[in-house]
């Protein structure tokens, strides 16, 4: 697959990104810089983790007003996958493409830390090579990423099955302890109405080898691969 | 004390010292003393103009011209096959790690800064020592911190402690370079001057290095980056003289950092340096002393003179004098020599990462910094002159209270009453608590390098493309030190060594940052020079010269009294450790059920009161007592070394871990709680005092596990290094002897919950 990795001024995650696709994955991934405005080539687009114009206005406020915006907009409209990590599912939730906003952890703290993450629909473009209850370990590095959104929203992202996961302990269970920046419902992951765009804060690709701890961020990468490639094969 | 200056001065009666115009307070500010004047209006045949007082005031700072401690600096070994850089020559200190591949580190201090402004001053701390890296063409990969504070009771000492470790993550973490490691220290010796000490290290191939340097006549000087504005005027100054109650009003000597803005030059000088080397000749970070320090450096060290025009420098504000231009300490510039058929290309470079450059000077034969401000020359002095200040050589006297201190007759003491309730008491203890609190706050994973993160002897960081990961530590005991400086130095070298080497890395060099008082005292000039000498032997014995290093002295609070009182004597050693194969790394923890435990280093469990010199036990047991003589055997140190590294090259260990701070009882609860695995030793057998057996913080000492107990004691046998059997790996509990049984939960929850509770964030 071909993936285009969006680099805004002041990202940090996109060369880890572009390791773990390309070298440990075996896909094409290029860095995008923001003011590229041609995504037409590209198969999935992933806005990576950072902080995106030093984040000194609200996370991700800025980086929708880059030009590649518009056509990361274009490329969900046509149902293509743009997956958004951290700083990125911050920019997807400025830009409209995803409900909801981030906001400050609740520890008024940055964490850098290992987090469970129990899956709830295993269904999504991101999550199927998963089952519905596994809980996976993926590290999280964040200082605004409180999930937020009204109860309408919340009621409407459960229901539609667009809570790809939440939050959890050892066991699966979301619990109060195991919510490590006070997201609403213990949140961690979503999707679009549509099912083709995808935002969550923990970092996927921290989790690709196990000398770095593990491999379980290899398994929301395959589901996507997975996905384009029924695509194309449809 | 009698003190002279190493270079030679006139012996006339100074014609300059009838009609100087300059008053005291003028001085003051830049710190420079009457014969100091004197010397610069002598050298110059006349006297400077306020701009060039200024820049002679910034670069013979002890911070930028090291006039106190160069002659002693010179004792440090400072050569090996490995080296790639002559130490003190360039911003960061260069290593050949094989392959093509070299590492680039170096560790720098911010405390005066901190004590003021913690955020900022920890912040702009990071910011410096990364520009340090990237100056050298290198991308930075691993920030490390070491920090002393005094105690959390003190609310300013917590309001410090948070705002140091928040400055350090809001910069760091913003960077996208991960903070891997370092440590924390708490003692009333630092309350009011905390150290906050900032260790960068990057890796590049050998071939797009870049140097600080500016020659070839015609090249042009450019500078990138934020515009200029006045904060951070005399920082080198600030950070050369004693903290006092008046240091509150240099808070605009403290600068304020973008992170942001060092996020793109860091990529725009690392993209320059590996894509367009061919482009330019040097690269330099602006820092201390601003414009004046890296145009004038850069000059000397190519032998060139330079022409620089402030009018054309992009400012914050307007008003701003050359003067104030000159020796503005503003953030995130970059100084870049260029070859002048590139300026379009270079400038291209830099506008795609959204910076400013603008070319404001010239490469000149004549060896002079010309500084102009359009048409008007505001200052001309010749570049030897500035970069050559006087060097005082100092006698140093030993401090009377020394002897009696260390004389302490530790067996006056009552031995341990229950064994167990002091080890939870240490385990709680800030000094020896999980540090976690703070690590979480940073990034310590992104670039996706790190093996080993924060917690451990050692970080292990990988080097993509290659087999090889490099480790690295920081280690600095102001407390032993203090109690003999020469001793202390060792230790402090010795300590981080032997921390890589518990991770399976092979030490190799070291940079360092001197932490010391007023250096006009002798007593702190005696411990500045017996630190330097111990850490000289040491760094002899275990064959790890010293490629960069930072000095700050003048590490002092009022006493309110109208004296002021030293620090401990600090110095910090960053090790950089190499590992040829990342799946040889050796972890700290207990790994697995009926492993066999060893202590390597000794081979009987015989508690010697000597060795609670200085140790936490004693300071938490007896009213604070910090007291007594450390001693350290660096012969038996290298042997102990070596053997720990030769049976983890060998995969005969399953975990390594050093005894250090709390002695062998906290190491081995330490062993066991990552992975929760405990330790059966209920058969060890203890002669002589409890306390010093358990608690005493005698070096040289490593927990390890293995499967095969038999081949570790033949190797250690090869290696003339005593071991005894401690137990097994067992259950989850924690049983030593018949004095230590406790629950790892109940261990951990006192370890754990330490930082916190002295934060009064839990109870």
């Amino acid at each position: 697959m071909r993936f285009a990795v969006v680099v805004f001024p002041g990202t940090w995650s996109d060369h880890d990104c572009q390791y773990v696709l390309r070298d440990l994955l075996g896909q094409q991934a290029d860095l995008v810089w923001h003011r590229d405005a041609d995504l037409s080539g590209y198969d999935a687009v992933v806005l990576p983790g950072g902080f995106s114009y030093g984040d000194y206005l609200r996370c991700g406020a800025i980086a929708r007003f880059s030009p590649v915006m518009d056509a990361v907009v274009r490329h969900a409209e046509v149902g293509k996958p743009v997956i958004g990590i951290c700083n990125g599912f911050q920019v997807l939730c400025e830009s409209g493409l995803l409900p909801g906003v981030l906001m400050r952890n609740d520890s008024l703290q940055f964490r850098c830390q290992d987090t469970y993450l129990c899956i709830e629909n295993a269904e999504t473009l991101f999550t199927n090579e998963l089952t519905p209850g596994q809980v996976i370990s993926i590290p999280i590095s964040h200082g605004e990423g409180s999930y937020y959104a009204d109860d309408a929203t919340l009621d409407d992202l459960e229901s539609n099955g667009r809570v790809a996961f939440r939050y959890c302990n050892a066991n699966g269970e979301p619990t109060p302890e195991s919510n490590p920046n006070g997201s609403v419902r213990n949140i961690a992951g979503i999707v679009n109405e549509r099912g083709n765009v995808f935002g969550m804060m923990p970092h996927p690709e921290r989790a690709g080898e196990s000398l770095m701890g593990g491999t379980d961020g290899l398994l929301l990468w395959r589901s996507v691969i997975q996905a384009g490639v029924a695509t194309v094969a449809g | 004390m009698r003190t002279r200056t190493c270079c030679a001065t006139s012996t006339r009666p100074s014609a300059w010292s009838r009609s100087l115009p300059v008053d005291q307070k003028t001085l003051d500010q830049i710190a420079l003393s009457w014969e100091e004047y004197q010397l610069a209006c002598e050298r110059l045949d006349r006297e400077p103009n306020e701009v060039e007082l200024g820049m002679i005031g910034a670069l013979w700072s002890e911070h930028c011209g090291y006039k106190n401690s160069r002659p002693l600096l010179k004792l440090f070994p400072t050569e090996g096959p490995r080296l790639l850089t002559k130490v003190g020559e360039e911003n960061a200190g260069v290593v050949d790690i094989g392959d093509g591949w070299c590492v680039a580190f170096k560790i720098e201090s911010h405390n005066h800064p901190s004590a003021i402004e913690p955020y900022q001053g920890a912040a702009t701390g990071v910011g410096g020592i990364v520009r340090d890296i990237f100056a050298m063409g290198a991308r930075p990969i691993a920030i490390l911190d070491s920090l002393r504070f005094g105690p959390l009771s003190e609310p300013r000492n917590r309001y410090l402690f948070n705002g140091v470790v928040e400055g350090i993550g809001g910069y760091g973490n913003c960077l996208g370079v991960p903070t891997v490691g370092g440590e924390v220290a708490f003692d009333d010796s630092y309350s009011g001057n905390p150290l906050v000490n900032a260790m960068c290290v990057g890796v590049t191939r050998i071939e797009h290095l870049q140097r600080a340097v500016a020659k070839g006549t015609g090249n042009l000087l450019m500078l990138v980056g934020a515009d200029t504005g006045k904060d951070g005027i005399h920082g080198a100054t600030f950070a050369s003289v004693e903290l006092d109650e008046r240091s509150e009003e240099r808070r605009p000597a403290v600068q304020v950092g973008n992170p942001f803005m060092e996020k793109l030059l860091m990529e725009a000088c690392v993209e320059l340096a590996e894509q367009h080397g061919d482009w330019i000749v040097g690269l330099q970070d602006l820092g201390a002393a601003g414009l004046t320090s890296a145009a004038v450096e850069c000059a000397a060290k190519g032998g060139v003179g330079i022409d620089i025009d402030v009018s054309v420098a992009p400012r914050r504000e307007e008003a701003m004098t050359p003067y104030d231009v000159m020796l503005s300490e503003s953030q995130e510039r970059m100084l870049v020599i260029v070859k002048p058929e590139h300026e379009d290309d270079v400038r291209r470079l830099f506008e795609r990462w959204e910076l400013h450059c603008v070319v404001i000077g010239v490469v000149t034969d004549d060896g002079r910094a010309t500084i102009r401000d359009g048409d008007k020359v505001a200052a001309r002095i010749p570049v030897e002159l500035l970069t050559d200040p006087p060097q005082y050589v100092r006698e140093g006297v030993k401090p009377t209270w020394l002897d009696d201190l260390q004389a302490y007759d530790f067996d006056a003491l009552p031995d341990v009453g229950d064994a167990n309730t002091a080890l939870l008491g240490l385990l709680a203890e800030p000094e020896i608590a999980s540090k976690r609190w703070v690590w979480r706050q940073y990034d310590h994973q992104v670039l996706t390098n790190t093996v080993v993160g924060p917690g451990s002897d050692a970080t292990v960081v990988r080097i993509k493309g290659t087999d090889r990961a490099i480790a690295l530590a920081t280690d600095g005991d102001g407390r032993m030190c203090y109690l003999d400086p020469y001793v202390g130095g060792m230790m402090a070298v010795a300590e981080a060594a032997r921390n890589v080497v518990c991770s399976g890395a092979e030490p190799i060099a070291i940079t360092n940052c001197l932490n010391f008082g007023n250096p006009e005292k002798p007593e702190v000039y005696y411990q500045l020079e017996q630190a330097i000498r111990g850490m000289a032997a040491a760094c002899e014995a275990l064959n790890t010269p010293v490629v960069s290093g930072n000095v700050s002295l003048y590490n002092e609070t009022a006493t309110g009294n109208g004296s002021a009182q030293p620090i401990y004597p600090t110095p910090v050693v960053g090790m950089l450790g190499l590992i040829e194969d990342v799946d040889r790394v050796v972890p700290m923890a207990f790994q697995a059920e009926d492993d066999a435990v060893f202590l390597l280093g000794i081979d009987v469990l015989r508690g010697d009161a000597a060795s609670l010199a200085g140790s936490e036990y004693a300071r938490m047991a007896h009213d604070g007592l910090v007291a007594g003589q450390p001693r350290i055997d660096l012969g038996l140190e290298v042997r102990l070394q070596k053997l720990c590294l030769a049976a983890a090259r060998e995969g005969l260990l399953r975990s390594a871990h050093d005894c250090s701070r709390g002695g062998l009882a906290v190491a081995l609860a330490e062993c066991c709680f990552p992975n929760g695995l405990g330790l059966d030793a209920a058969g060890m057998v203890i002669e002589g005092r409890l306390d010093a057996a358990l608690f005493g913080e005698a070096p040289s000492r490593i927990v390890v596990s293995t499967r095969d107990g038999e081949r570790l004691r033949a190797l250690a046998a090869e290696h003339d290094v005593p071991v005894i059997r401690l137990g097994v790996v067992a259950g989850k509990r924690l049983v030593l002897g018949d004095v230590v049984d406790a629950s790892l939960e109940t261990l951990q929850d006192a370890y754990e919950g330490g930082l916190p509770r002295a934060l009064g964030e839990v109870t």
